[in-house]
This record gives C-alpha cells, structure tokens and sequence, in this order.
C-alpha cells in the first residue's frame, strides 16, 4: 500500500510541523468505518414515512398494504411505540420558564413541521424498506402552519397562528444582558438617547437567513442490541452526549449503552444533534431484538438533519460625532423552528458576548427573543451565534464609518482594545487574555495593497465603469474552547466543558492516546500525535489517537466550538505530563539515584549532571514486565487527565475582502481576499490552512449563496443541491492568508481555536465589500445571500434588493412529468 | 436515493429499441447519459418499470462530415462533441455551449441526444440548437422523420418525438467561419444557467452579415430571438449599434421567476448578455 504519509525527520520539533494528515488516506479512499458500511449478520432496514405537511394532524395510519410488501419485517408508527421509544431533549434552557415543546421522536397525533416522521418502516433490505414506506396511508387534517419569524413572534392564541396551538404562544424564552445591570458598563438606552441629541445614532435591520449544514457524509445509525450491551453507530459529533441522554430519556441503564462514533463525514455543528432517527432505531433494534440501520437519503438530509442561524437583528448603535461608540443595544428574534433542539435556544446567547467583539464600547445591551414555528428545527452550524454576531458589529461598524465618511479602518483603529490593554475585561463581562489587532491589521493592509485598490475603487466611480470595486472589512474576534463549567452552570447549560484524556505507554514503546473528543475530519490524529510526539519525546509515528468510542474513551464532552485543541489538547498536556511524572520514580530505582536527581528531556529521564538515563519508553517496558520496580507504587505510568477551562479564548483577525460587482447584470466576483489570523501557537500549518479555507468558503457561501427557503405552506423549497446552492472549488478563489500570534495565557501551548474563526469572520468581509462597491447608487445594504438579481435591484431601486425578491418554486429540472418520449440526457 | 424496482433492457440496434418502446409504451423509459434520468429515478419523481439502455448501440455514437451538414449521434457524449474538429470548424456555438455545460463528471457521461431530448429549457444545448437550425432525426415503426429545430421543442420537458419514437442523430448546416459565444449566467460554477444566450455572427470587416441568437431558460422551451437577429443584420458591430438590436431580446419571451430571480430580471439579463454575446461573436 502507498502511504501519505511524510518520511520520519529526527529530532526536529513536532508542533509547528507541517505534517500530511495520518487519517486522510483512509478517510479520503473510503476504506474505513463509515456508519453506513457497518454490515451485521441479520441486520434489518429502516425506512421513514415523513409528514409532507408543516402542521396537521394525523387523523388515520393505515399500514396493511406496507406491511404485506415483500421482506417487510414490521411497520410501526408513534401510537404502536408510545413511551418506548423515549424523549428528545433541550440541553439548554435558557431561562427558567422558557416553553419548550414536548418532543417524541415519533408523535403520534400532530406533526409539527414538514418531515416530521409519522410511520417507519422495517425491512430486509434498505431498498425494500423504501419501496413499502410509499404504501403507507396516513391521513392528515391540514393545520394553518407558522412560518414566518417576525408572523410567528407577534402572534399569541388569540391572533395569528400559534405553531403548537396547546402552548398558548410562539414564544419560547426571553433572554437579556444589560451592561448596566451586569455592573461591566453604563446604561444604553442613555447613551443612545444622549447621542440623538449631540451625536449620531446607526440603526439597522440585518437577515440572517437560514442554512443547511451540508455535511458531506449523510447521517447513517446503527443499532445491535446483541449481547449484554447495546452499541449504537452512529455519524454524530458527540457520542458521549448522545449515550447520557439516550440512558436519560430512554431508562436503559448508562452502563448498557456504548456508542461509537467511527469515521464521521462532517459536522460543521450539524451532527451537535440527538436526533428521532437514533432514538427510532435504538428503539426498535430493542423492540425486535435484532441489528438495525437506517441512513438518510440527502434528501432528508436536507430537509430534517438541523439547520442553522435564522434571525432577525435589531441594532442600534450610538456616537459622538467623531466617531467613538458609546453604546450597542441588540434585539434578536430567533426562529427555533418547531422544537428546541439539543442547543436550540442556546447558540444566540453564545453571540451575545460577542455583540461588541474587539471594542471598546462603555455600555451594551442584549436581547433575544427565541421562537416556535413549524419549520425543522435550527441549532449550532459552524460559529453557532458568533457568524451572527460579527456579521452584525462589522456591518455597523462599516455603516458608522460611510456615515462620518471615513474609512471603515479608522473607525475600528478608533474604538478597538489596544495591545496594551490586555488583559481586558468586556462591556460583555468576558476577559479577552490577549491579542493584538493593530498587528494583524497592517499586515492585512499591506497583504492586501489596500490604498492602491481604493485608488482605483476611485477611478472606477469616476469613470463610470460596469465593473464597480468594492472593499470589504472585518476585525472579528470570537470566543472559543467551549467552555469553563462554571460558566456554562450559570447560563444554565446542561452538562461542563471540560475535556478528558488518557496517555498509555505501551510496553513496545508505542503510545496509545485516549482523547474525549470525537473527531469528524479536523484531524485530531495528527494534531495530537505531535503535541504527544514532542510532550513525551517519541516519534510521530509511534502515536495512535484513539476517539469515538464510549468504551475506549469512556469520557469525553466531544467535539464542536472550536474546542478539540485548547480543551481537549491541554487535557493531553496535562496526562502526559502525569507520564513523565510516574515515570520519575521508577527511572530513579532503575537508575539506583534520587528522583529528585532525574530530569525528563526529549524523551529520556537522566540522572542530572550525569551521562546516565533511561528512554521512557524503557521504563514503560519495565513496568509492563514489573520485575524490578520501587516499592509503593504501582506498576504503571499510564496516566489520565480532565481538564476544565478557565476561560475561553479569543481567536482574532483582519480580513479584506476585493469585490467587483458586474452593475448590468448585478454579478459579483471576489478578485482578492485576504485574512490575518492570530490564532496563537500553531500545531500543524496545514491543517490550520484547511481550516481556514473551508472556514473562508462557508462563510463566503452564507454572504453570497446559500439560503434554505420555506414557501408559505411551510414546504423547503430549496430541498436539493439543485437549489440549495452549495459553492465547489470553481467558485473560489486562491486566499491570501496569513498569521500574527499572540499566544492564548490560558492553556500551557498557548494556542485559540481555529475550526469556526474563517466562517465567522468572512461573511461580513464579503458583505461589506458588496455594499461599498455599490454605495455610491445610494445602497446601504444587500440581503443575504447577496444573489445577482438582489444586488442588481438593489442598485436600481436604492434598497436592500428585498428580504427574499422572488420566492416560490424553482425551474422543474427534476421534473416529474417528462414524457416517456425523453431520453436521459 | 434508492430508485424503484424497474427491469433494465440493454438493445444493441434502434430496430430494438423501437419493439421494446412498442412492447412497453408508457411504462417505459429511454435511458441515454442519465445525468437527468438517474437523479429523477433515485429521489422516486418517476418510476417507470422498464429502463430501455441505448449504451450498447454504437451506431448512435460519433460525430460525421455530411457535405453541408455534421451529423452527431445521439448518443455521443458532450465531452466528446466538446473536443471535436469537426463541430469547432463547422459549429462552433455548440463547441462553445458544451465548454459551459454543467461539469466534467457530467460532460463525459451525459450525452448530445439525451439533453436535447430531455428538453430542460435551462439546458445548454437547446438555445444552440436552435440557433444554427439543427434537424432532429427520430426513428419510429414507421421508418425516419426529420424535424427542424423550431419544431422540435414543443414544451417544458415535451419535444416533437412521439411515442415510440427515438431521437438518433442531430444535423447540424455547417456555419463554417461564424465566430460564436456561449454566455451563460449563473451564481455558482455547477448550476443550471439563470439566462443564457447562444449567439453565433458571421461578420464581413466590422460589419454583422448574418446573425443568430438563441435563449436558454427564458420560457418553456429554448427560444430564438429573431428579432434582434433581424435588427442586427448588416449593422457594425459596435457596441452602439449591438446593445440597439439586443435591447429587443426579451420581446415576446415568458422567463420563469425562481429563487434566482425574477421574470422581470430575467428580461433584463437577457437583453445585457446577447449584446456581449453578440459582440464577442462578432470578434468585436
């Protein structure tokens, strides 16, 4: 077999390293544990049957022809499993009386979203199942659905139409911060009123609309209730949540549930689920006692895995004349769709620290309102409230700046924290540990030959030119390494952030690494295997990083908010560290010296001031056959250790967007796009480069293309590729980018998150960029996605370009009624 | 994506094809490239239960010189047709076209037939078709027909090959020395086009002898825009006198309005990218 993998170097330092992913031959060939390769003896198929309508009830389920389809085992609907089958929970109220749905996977009266599964179908074989799910009858009595935020916010049960007619409102949780009330700054509504008077006052009104993760592998589980324990496969992000809350919800014992998260294609947030299709298939792999498997179609992916964002923000943003922000008052309404999922109402109270992002701002406000409507539910999609957050500061703070007339740079340079002022504690109450945003930016300035494109930015106005050029900014920071316990206690989130780990020293002096963090294509294998390699002083190649597993890693909080390295890394450190510590005395008594004589360096434990020492992995085998150890301990230096943060950590960056918009036909196209990210210490280049590409290119895609879109019946009308406009590499462009550190105080590698920072920070770069091109028509904003035909409109009409300028059914291209006359194209 | 049960049929002559087609009438479907067919049997829109394969038919493949007209087997695939002399000395538009088609994946497995009998009228070819009056040849019980490219697409998905008919090969009259552009609007590289515009010129100094423009996806099927081939003959082939003529591209044209935009834009674009077609063809 070919390898990938990079020749051994000796003795050169491994973090810093640009190695070549250890786990990308096996991930990128297939030849390996996806969920859905898993093949048991007897295994049987699932089939779902979704409700096609947004709210209705469920007046009849007939299953007789389905169930006489062939190689069909069974059909069961949410009258046949009642209790059994469990409860999906909400992780995080976020306020006491928040209203928050009940939610079986398999309702049995009322569906409450378009999707929702009403019947699933048992069969021999995967196709069989599909084939019988077709022949079940389910009745419905049609319900007015809620589909529109700000429709859905305002109703209540005597107007309008309420998404769970039973609950009397729309209305999930009010959620509020006031610097004021806080004691971390002064009194908004002051300030705001001070600055109508004798300062200036930006108020806008931004979209963020609604996305679909798009994990590349679709969501596949598999249950085999064979043997004393019952294992669930299954593609998710978090196998250590989803075995608490199966045993929470489902009264099978913790004890007698593994689950295995083996190779997982993706998540970007969209598998921080617990979903019905898992508690479905647990439920009746159980129920019959035999191997079960369901794997979504993408169509369902689509439709029903969670989607993302979906706000409407309110911003108003005071100042003094010459520019100095005085006050930020937020108000959200967020779209839950019709449950609150696993983190549901969460992820924008994650944005609400984030509102006043690098600056300096004397007093914020924050208020959220989350809401019910009967579209699939939203939750965390990569930055979970953070993308919300930049994007709106970055958009106001550009605003301010159009406003006073001054360059949108000035405006931030005028209101950021200094580098001299870290560490600073928020108006939000969050204290950044460093950073340093004058740096990043002029190297992003230069990077970037910025005053020559606003040359011509100048030239092209003046001409007249169809081609317009426009300059985008962002200076985002966010906080990552979700996140120190005691602060998630008091958001009243439902479980800690800490992170666990396990070093064991093999007795062939290869090392096995235990990490709670599961990974889904970040590639912790080779991230850990060289913080392991220059920790303990063994090669590379000696490392195995082993995740995923509750029986191998029995605990862990997994993997999402940039978290993998800053918690779960320094949760190595520190085992690692219990290594060299455990393996002091026995290094002493097989060196017959004092263990206070012997010190640890690249890998030996020597006998100071001497040429005497022992290789730890020696020591490893010498406790393995425990022939000749110290008395009173134990023979072993394998080690453990969990970690808890104590702070987050806060990424930051620089970002410059080049725009040229095609004024005839309303066409954008990125010409350059540069980002300067401080990210702190830097384990593996390459691996940071992935991520800030992908990172760059989904937020890109938020700002310019993708939109999941609900007609008014509550039907995703953007329900395939087709339509749901994910970029590919064609639509991209080569990014410049680049790094400046300033290492992270708060973990001992020095090193910030980096897995959300490109998403977060480059929707409002390219934003901003589109709008300046085409400010001079009199335009302030495009709604995103910025399409051609909005930003067209946007020019000739001096608005937005509309909140959705044409909605309704796309071009047929799947279509149907072709005649039988067609050939295939 | 688990397409219904369906039984497979593989002919290896059109004779085949058509007692197959008269065996299985509307419970049959004729499978190409499948780059449409596969995805419309796979998400269950369709499921006919008998897929009639022309793959193994050689005779539909190939691209020949047929003195004032080339001829492409339907079964030729757009890579193919893409990379063919033959086409870019003597079509070039359709050489152009098939550049912009979809992507690689597709070009090397959809085919010329396929597409142009699946009538998407967001398809690439149909607008090209048009343009330079390709003759559709379809076989049926009772021998070969011929159709001329304004009577072939019919409507949405619907062309001029009947029941029990099959499209063999597409004449193309050859166009020899007219330059030609492809202009095709889209917001991500993989899309089907928002408007495109087929334009292919034949230009004497800088003057536009002849002209023809052709519309992707601004009605149920492909259209041509003969008004604006009429307003461009004999003018120069300035930008002035080019944006005159294509200001009247949209005339009598019913553009969808989808999540890309609207009828109204879809007016607009199109009378925007025939002036750049046009001029670009013209070598302006």
């Amino acid at each position: 077999m070919t390898t990938l993998q990079d020749p051994p170097v000796e003795s050169s330092p491994e973090i810093g390293r640009e190695r070549r992913r250890k786990e990308d031959q096996r991930l990128i060939t297939g030849r390996t544990r996806w969920t859905d390769n898993i093949v048991l003896p007897g295994m049987l198929h699932l089939a779902m049957v979704r409700s096609p309508f947004a709210h209705a009830r469920i007046t009849s389920i007939d299953t007789t022809e389905a169930k006489a389809s062939r190689n069909v085992v069974t059909v069961l609907t949410g009258a046949d499993l009642g209790e059994s089958q469990g409860t999906l929970i909400n992780a995080w109220a976020i306020t006491t009386d928040q209203v928050t749905p009940a939610h079986p996977p398999m309702p049995s009266d009322r569906v409450s979203f378009a999707g929702e599964i009403v019947a699933v179908v048992v069969a021999r074989t995967a196709a069989e199942a599909r084939d019988a799910a077709e022949l079940v009858d389910v009745e419905y009595d049609e319900l007015p659905a809620a589909i529109d935020l700000k429709a859905a916010a305002a109703a209540d049960s005597t107007s309008g139409v309420l998404a769970h007619p039973d609950l009397g409102t729309n209305k999930s949780a009010f959620w509020k911060f006031d610097s004021a009330e806080a004691g971390t700054g002064g009194d908004v509504d002051a300030a705001i009123e001070k600055a109508r008077g004798d300062g200036i006052v930006i108020e806008r009104e931004y979209r963020q609309q609604r996305l679909i993760p798009a994990f590349m592998e679709p969501r596949s589980t598999v249950v085999d209730p064979t043997g004393e324990q019952i294992t669930m496969w299954s593609a998710t992000q978090i196998p250590h949540i989803l075995r608490f809350a199966l045993a929470a919800t489902t009264g099978v014992p913790e004890s007698k549930i593994r689950v295995i998260a083996p190779d997982v294609g993706g998540g970007f947030g969209g598998k921080l689920q617990t979903t019905p299709e898992e508690w479905l298939t647990f439920c009746i792999a159980n129920r019959l006692g035999k191997p079960v498997k369901y794997t979504e179609t993408r169509s369902e992916s689509l439709m029903v895995a969670h989607h993302g964002r979906d706000q409407w923000q309110k911003l108003t943003m005071s100042a003094e004349k010459d520019g100095t922000v005085t006050g930020l008052k937020v108000e959200l309404l967020a779209d839950l769709g019709s449950h609150v999922s696993l983190v549901g109402g969460g992820v924008p109270v994650l944005g609400a620290f984030m509102f006043n992002a690098i600056y300096k701002f004397p007093a914020y406000q924050f208020n959220c309102q989350t809401v019910l409507t009967n579209k699939t539910w939203t939750d965390a999609y990569r930055g979970a409230g953070r993308p919300e957050a930049t994007f709106a500061i970055e958009r106001l703070m550009t605003e301010l700046a159009a406003e006073l007339d001054v360059d949108p740079i000035e405006i931030r340079r005028k209101n950021w924290i200094t580098h001299e002022e870290f560490p600073f504690m928020s108006v939000a109450g969050l204290e950044y540990d460093t950073g340093n945003y004058e740096a990043a930016t002029d190297k992003a300035l230069e990077m970037f030959g910025y005053d020559d494109l606003r040359a011509e930015q100048q030239r092209r106005r003046e001409s007249g030119d169809p081609i317009q050029l426009g300059i985008g900014v962002s200076t985002f920071t966010e906080m990552c390494g979700l996140a120190p316990s005691r602060v998630l206690g008091q958001l009243n989130y439902g479980a800690g952030g800490w992170e666990h780990a396990a070093v064991r020293m093999l007795a062939t002096g290869k090392v096995e690494v235990v990490t709670g963090a599961s990974a889904h294509g970040q590639g912790h294998e080779t991230a850990f295997s060289q913080i392991v390699a220059d920790r303990l002083g063994v090669p590379f190649e000696d490392v195995e990083v082993l995740h995923g597993d509750t029986q191998t890693s029995p605990r862990g909080l997994d993997t999402y908010g940039s978290r993998s390295l800053v918690v779960g890394g320094e949760a190595l450190v520190r085992a690692a560290d219990k290594v060299i510590e455990k393996a002091k005395p026995i290094a002493a008594h097989l060196l017959e010296a004092s263990v206070d004589d012997i010190e640890f360096a690249e890998g030996r434990l020597s006998v100071r001031g001497t040429d005497q020492g022992v290789a730890i992995t020696e020591v490893a085998a010498a406790v393995f056959a425990a022939h000749d150890y110290p008395e009173g301990i134990e023979p072993s230096i394998d080690s453990e250790a969990t970690y808890d943060p104590v702070n987050f950590n806060y990424p930051h960056g620089t970002h410059l967007c080049a725009m040229e918009v095609d004024t005839e036909t309303g066409g954008v196209k990125i010409r350059k796009y540069v980002c300067v990210d401080d990210i702190g210490t830097i384990i593996n280049p390459m691996i940071v480069a992935g991520q800030v590409h992908g990172g760059l290119v989904q937020g890109i895609a938020q700002a310019l293309w993708e939109e999941a879109v609900y007609d008014d019946a509550g039907t995703l009308v953007s329900g395939s590729f087709v339509d749901y406009l994910l970029p590919t590499a064609a639509d991209t462009l080569s990014f410049d980018v680049d790094h400046t550190s300033s290492p992270s105080t708060t973990n001992t590698l020095g090193t910030k998150g980096v897995g959300e920072a490109g998403t977060i920070a480059s929707t409002p770069a390219v934003v901003n960029a589109v709008v300046d091109a085409i400010r001079h028509f009199g335009v302030d904003d495009v709604t995103m996605p910025c399409t051609p035909e909005r930003v067209w409109k946007a020019i000739h009409s001096r608005g937005a370009g509309g909140e959705a300028a044409t909605e309704g059914a796309a071009a047929p291209h799947f279509d149907a009624a072709e005649g039988t006359e067609g050939a295939g194209a | 994506m688990i397409p219904a049960e369906f039984d497979y049929l593989a002919p290896t002559s059109v004779e085949e094809v058509i007692a197959a087609l008269a065996e299985h009438g509307d419970d049959a479907k004729i499978l190409a490239g499948g780059q449409s067919l596969l995805p419309v049997l796979r998400m269950r829109l369709n499921a006919p239960e008998v897929v009639i394969d022309l793959g193994r038919i050689e005779a539909l493949r190939g691209v020949r010189d047929d003195g004032d007209a080339i001829v492409i087997g339907a079964m030729t695939p757009h890579s193919v047709v893409g990379g063919d002399p033959l086409v870019a000395e003597h079509a070039l538009l359709i050489t152009k076209a098939v550049e912009h088609l979809a992507d690689a994946q597709v070009r090397h497995r959809g085919t010329f037939g396929g597409a142009l009998a699946h009538a998407d009228p967001a398809g690439d070819l149909g607008a090209p078709a048009l343009a330079l009056g390709a003759q559709f040849v379809i076989a049926g019980a009772g021998g070969t027909r011929t159709v001329e490219a304004d009577d072939f697409f019919v409507d949405l998905f619907e062309t001029a090959i009947e029941d029990g008919e099959v499209l063999t090969e597409v004449r193309i009259p050859k166009h020899t020395g007219w330059g030609a552009r492809y202009e095709k609007f889209v917001r991500v590289a993989h899309q089907w086009p928002i408007v495109a515009i087929a334009a292919t010129v034949r230009a004497e100094g800088g003057t536009i002898a002849e002209a023809r423009v052709g519309m992707t996806n601004m009605g149920s099927t492909p259209l041509r825009a003969r008004a604006v081939e009429a307003a461009l003959t004999g003018q120069p082939a300035t930008e002035d006198a080019v944006r005159a003529a294509a200001a009247q591209a949209a005339d009598g044209a019913n553009p969808p309005s989808d999540l890309n935009g609207d009828a109204d834009y879809r007016r607009h674009l199109a009378t925007v990218l025939t002036r750049r077609a046009v001029l670009s063809a013209a070598g302006a």
